[in-house]
């Protein structure tokens, strides 16, 4: 009978997983900023405009 | 928009401190398992991940609750923020848990008990944030999310249980399990402070993740607010 010698060769798989959980997370933060940004400038765009309607209200 | 708390600042440094350590004890300090090789170490985050989603549907039904019993929209709002971050690392938890599988049970997947209720448990949560993008009426749409995020819960304990319960090829590697199940293994004393260690690691994820999350909500609520103002002018 072949006696295993060592633990299996699973590098690969090891990397592939690390690989996937951290993308993961790094696109979920990715997309948390990248609609922290787009908040803030929508924010204030609109700023702008009920500053620019209150003045001409005036 | 107010600046970022210092508290939150504090706790994001802590947590990517935190994190950086964790790996060093998952890919250093914590030895090669002696079988499965350096693919058990996807273990530490795989179960981390879990946790985290679990605790993340937890949170999501403890505020339905607050919101239904006492009202106030920030509840909803923890809520919704909380299910998004509980999808994302289900996600992790399933996509890694695959990986894992593969060199260990020769498949990508396999109708387990875990596995499958697992996958229900994130599909009932997409459900819930696509139910919300249907309702326009925000008082509707918090009271159904509250009602749903209770009664969605329940798929978090199956998804617990099943391995204790059922027969099934997934490892229980914490308490007795099913003799029949493949992958499972002991751990040494310094696999298990890694893996408690990557436990606590996830909590502070969240918890971070929860906090910034809110303060996007808050932001786009103030949006909000400018477009109705700019509307009605």
């Amino acid at each position: 009978m072949l006696l295993q010698e060592g633990p299996a060769d699973t590098l690969g798989y090891m990397l592939l997983g690390y690989g996937v959980i951290l993308g993961i997370m790094a696109v979920y933060l990715v997309n948390l900023l990248l609609r922290f940004r787009n908040l803030r400038q929508d924010r204030a765009l609109l700023e702008d405009l009920v500053d620019e309607t209150e003045q001409s209200a005036q | 928009m107010k600046p970022m708390p210092a508290g939150l600042r504090v706790l994001t440094g802590l947590t990517v401190v935190l994190f950086g350590l964790a790996l060093y004890m998952v890919f250093v300090y914590a030895p090669r398992e002696v079988v499965m090789g350096e693919v058990q170490r996807v273990f530490y985050f795989h179960v981390a991940a879990g946790w985290v989603g679990a605790l993340a549907f937890l949170v999501v039904a403890i505020a339905g609750i607050i919101y239904l019993t006492r009202g106030g929209r920030r509840w909803d709002h923890v809520a919704v923020a909380s299910v998004e971050i509980g999808v994302v690392f289900t996600l992790i938890n399933i996509a890694s848990g695959s990986i894992w599988a593969r060199p260990i049970w020769n498949t990508w997947w396999t109708w387990d008990p875990r596995l499958v209720t697992a996958t229900v448990m994130e599909l009932v949560y997409i459900a819930y944030l696509m139910l919300r993008q249907g309702i326009e009426d925000p008082d509707r749409r918090a009271k159904l999310g509250a009602v749903y995020g209770i009664v969605g819960f329940i798929s978090v304990p199956m998804t617990f249980l099943s391995i204790r319960l059922l027969r099934t090829i997934h490892p229980v590697v914490i308490g007795s399990g099913d003799p029949t199940a493949e992958g499972a293994f002991d751990m040494t004393p310094r696999m298990l402070q890694a893996f408690l260690f990557s436990l606590l690691t996830f909590t502070f994820v969240y918890a971070s993740l929860l906090w910034h999350r809110l303060r996007l909500q808050s932001l786009a609520d103030r949006v909000e607010e400018l477009k109705l103002r700019v509307l009605s002018a």
